[in-house]
């Protein structure tokens, strides 16, 4: 006899799942993505996967050694941290903030709960939310994609130096020939010019100089992959999607021009990336699947009700962070029946069934039991 | 008999700056820690104007401790202490008002600060003025430091400059969040656990000396 | 041995005012003194702050004087408030002629009300400079009104003047999406801080709509200084 115990983190699913395989799987399905955004804005990008990546392990590492908590590198649940919060991040955002962002969302999002599986909130989105209102400036800084020289020159505003403003990408890029307007984010180009950009731009992320993420279609593949392998639920990226398409097909459906149609709604911004990836973190989602519905329904429209109702381009964040607030409430009132409650009551109650044979005696056992009435249809006497 | 006394003098004074700091061992006062201090001068005004109020109201209260019934006292210290809240009030429009209008309610605010009922009830109530105003000091000087320390801190990441003085010349880039609410809670957090870690450590210390001992 | 301890020592009603009066007596001296010796320099102080924001609005203004605009017209201020009225101040240079109008104006920003002021010049009927009062803007975004040089540009010459009745602008005053501005009555954005562009238009459009019309036909009552 030589096993040993050993003491884990949620989710205590017995079976032959750990979390360091869940979570390397997630990273390999994120490295298509990482490669997509790399493909569209080259060497700016790499080096802000890499800085932020590296700032969460390191910060992570520093944390576990305190002794104050459990989890390793090699769980992969910091690498997750770095990729996601990279892709979240503007290309061009400069690599000393992106490193504060990396080491405030493990250290804000995650440490200070007490590590691995014990995060109220996803530490991705911690980081990026201490970045947004720390640097509000740089994080709604967006450059076009698919620049000509983006493989062997950086974007200026990647290398300002530690703690120093970054150089001025709109002057940079005027001096490239290119339209300031496009630099802005499709979000905040309806929001503010009230332009909507077509759909299906948005969705291959491949056309023209436009200053989006990874290519939704792209994301929505590699979650596929993960859902299809049970690594993650289908439930809350469905849920999270639909209840956002949804509210925002009731509000074009109501007020038409004024606001754009459910598709740009899905495809643009972070929603997909979100709802993939983000939503369904498992330390901070409800594990019960009426839960899951709930918990994904509540992002998709408060990502809706942000987007168009706040002075903010974009609500993904905010809802997803709210969404993990509310988890805990959620899951206490979508506690499932234990098995042997519930349903069986209700059957008990207004069917009917033979008597146990022990309780009849010999001379009825041939005789047939009545079919139990309540007040509804007391049978009448004849 | 002097040196005692003088040792003791000097306990109570040193009382409110370590063992019983009122931000960083009470957590006391925290709404005017948090809410002004996003620079370090805005900190040492307020700290100032609170220490003022502190150490008159404490000596007040300690020299009519013997004539005032216990019935109203709450109600006497109430009086004093917003009286001298007043007149810090004027002094503060006098001398600057850009400090006046940095620091806006939280002056008056300082009537309900309960670092000052606190001591009248708990200290100055039962002691000579001497003693109770050295105490009202010490206290004060306690919430200076742990203002100045989230105040600076705030400042120099939230402004780079401290007290006013560029520290990382004009192409700094200012964290807005530390000027913002959430950067008082995350300082102040911040700064609990360096000192929370630093008793742990003491303590530690401190038992693996008595084990030796005992061993 | 079980009797309440506060019965015995009950402390008579007169004692416990007689200890309040006191108590109120002496803390009522100390305010009403700490009151009238700062007095002077408090109001000091207010008057140099209101002078220092009008004087960097007109910077050619060396004095000024308060007045208000009501209904019936524009009188000097002082005396009873009438309610409704608005402040506004006439500033004159160092040869005691017009420099300029100050007028302080407000508007829903991003975050809190936007308080300016703004100078308005009667010869060439525009707006010369503004100042903020007080805001609450996103540090880094917003507030780059006050610093903005390119934003600031908008209000060397900006256009407010009156139509052919006198009873409203001739063109209104609107900040429009940054690098599209044509007219001269049109607010150049800051990109990204287009809120509270905006509300720094609004807050002028607002204010100039309803003071200039009572103000610009009695323009000759300002032109000499009062003594």
């Amino acid at each position: 006899m030589n096993a040993t115990t050993e003491i884990r983190s949620a989710p205590h699913i017995k079976g032959p799942r750990s979390v360091e395989q869940i979570m390397a799987n997630v990273v390999y399905s994120l490295l298509p993505v990482c490669a997509f955004f790399i493909y569209q804005y080259g060497l700016s990008a790499a080096a802000s996967i890499l800085v932020v990546t590296a700032s969460c392990l390191f910060a992570e590492r520093a944390f576990v050694r305190t002794g104050t908590q459990a989890g390793s590198l090699s769980d992969f649940s910091a690498t997750i941290t770095g990729l996601l919060l990279a892709l979240t991040l503007p290309p061009g955002f400069p690599l000393w903030m992106g490193a504060v962002a990396g080491i405030a969302s493990i250290a804000l999002g995650k440490a200070i709960f007490g590590g691995i599986g014990f995060n109220v909130f996803n530490p991705a989105l911690v980081g990026r939310a201490f970045v947004q209102a720390a640097f509000p400036a740089a994080i709604a800084t967006y450059t076009p994609s698919f620049l000509a020289g983006r493989f062997t020159e950086f974007i200026p505003s990647s290398l300002a130096w530690p703690l120093m403003a970054p150089a001025d990408t709109a002057a940079w890029l005027k001096a490239m020939q290119y339209d300031t307007l496009a630099s802005a984010s499709p979000l905040a180009r309806w929001k503010f010019e009230g332009f909507v950009t077509p759909a299906w731009d948005l969705v291959t992320s491949l056309t023209g100089h436009m200053a989006v993420g990874p290519s939704p279609l792209l994301i929505v593949l590699c979650g596929a992959y993960l859902a299809l392998r049970r690594f993650m639920d289908w439930r809350i990226p469905v849920a999270v999607l639909g209840s956002a398409g949804l509210s925002a097909l009731l509000i074009y459906a109501a007020f038409g021009t004024r606001f754009p149609d459910p598709f740009f709604m899905l495809f643009s911004g972070g929603l997909i990336l979100g709802a993939v990836y983000m939503a369904t973190d498992m330390a901070t989602s409800p594990v019960t699947p009426r839960g899951m519905w709930a918990y994904g329904a509540l992002i998709g429209v408060m990502t809706v009700v942000i987007r168009y109702y706040s002075g903010l381009p974009e609500g993904v964040m905010y809802a997803i962070l709210i969404g993990n607030a509310a988890t805990p409430l959620i899951e206490r009132i979508t506690q499932p029946t234990p098995f042997g409650k519930g349903a069986s009551i209700q059957a008990r109650r207004q069917g009917s069934y033979t008597l146990h044979p022990d309780y009849i005696s010999r001379e009825e056992a041939g005789a047939k039991t009545p079919k139990k009435r309540f007040l509804k249809n007391k049978p009448k006497k004849p | 008999m002097s040196d005692l006394s003088r040792a003791q003098t000097f306990d109570e004074f040193m009382e409110g700056i370590w063992r019983q700091n009122p931000v960083f061992v009470m957590v006391l006062g925290m709404c005017p820690t948090l809410a002004v201090t996003v620079s370090a001068m805005n900190a040492l005004s307020m700290g100032l104007a609170t220490a003022f109020v502190l150490v008159c109201s404490c000596g007040l209260v300690s020299l009519m401790r013997n004539i005032v019934p216990k019935e109203v006292r709450i109600a006497t210290y109430i009086v004093i202490i917003a009286t001298f809240v007043t007149v810090v009030d004027y002094v503060i429009q006098a001398v600057s008002l850009a400090v006046y209008d940095a620091l806006g309610a939280f002056i008056q605010l300082i009537v309900v600060n309960c670092i000052i009922l606190g001591r009248a009830e708990a200290h100055a109530s039962k002691n000579p003025p001497i003693t109770a105003m050295v105490n009202a000091l010490g206290m004060s000087l306690g919430f200076v430091i742990g203002l100045l320390a989230l105040g600076t801190v705030r400042e120099v990441l939230g402004a780079g400059t401290l007290f006013g003085v560029s520290l990382f010349g004009a192409n700094f880039q200012p964290w807005v969040v530390m000027v913002l609410p959430p950067g008082g809670f995350i300082v102040l957090g911040g700064w609990l656990l360096l000192f929370s870690a630093l008793k742990r450590r003491k303590e530690a210390r401190l038992a693996a000396q008595e084990g030796g001992h005992g061993a | 041995m079980t009797l309440p301890a506060t019965s015995p020592q009950a402390t008579p009603a007169s004692s416990l005012v007689k200890t309040l009066g006191i108590v109120s007596t002496v803390c009522g001296l100390i305010i009403v003194g700490a009151y009238q010796g700062t007095y002077d320099a408090a109001a000091a102080n207010r008057r140099l702050a209101l002078e220092r924001t009008v004087f960097k609005v007109i910077p050619a203004a060396k004095t000024m004087a308060e007045w208000q605009a009501t209904a019936l017209g524009i009188r000097p201020a002082g005396g009873e408030a009438v309610a409704g009225a608005t402040r506004f101040y006439a500033t004159y240079d160092a040869d005691g002629a017009l420099a300029g109008i100050a007028v302080e104006a407000g508007a829903k920003g991003y975050a809190d009300t936007v308080r300016l002021l703004y100078g308005y010049a009667p010869d060439c009927r525009c707006i010369t400079g503004i100042g903020v009062v007080a805001m609450k803007e996103t540090p880094g975004i917003g507030d780059k009104i006050v610093t903005d040089k390119a934003f600031l540009a908008n209000f060397q010459a900006l256009d407010v003047k009156l139509n052919a009745e006198l009873s409203a602008l001739a063109n209104e005053v609107k900040a429009v999406k940054h690098g599209s501005k044509t007219k001269g009555w049109e607010i150049d954005a800051i990109a990204g801080a287009t809120v509270t562009s905006r509300a720094v238009g609004k807050a002028i459009n607002d204010s100039a709509q309803s003071l200039l019309p009572k103000l610009v036909p009695e323009m000759e009552k300002l032109r000499k200084k009062k003594s």
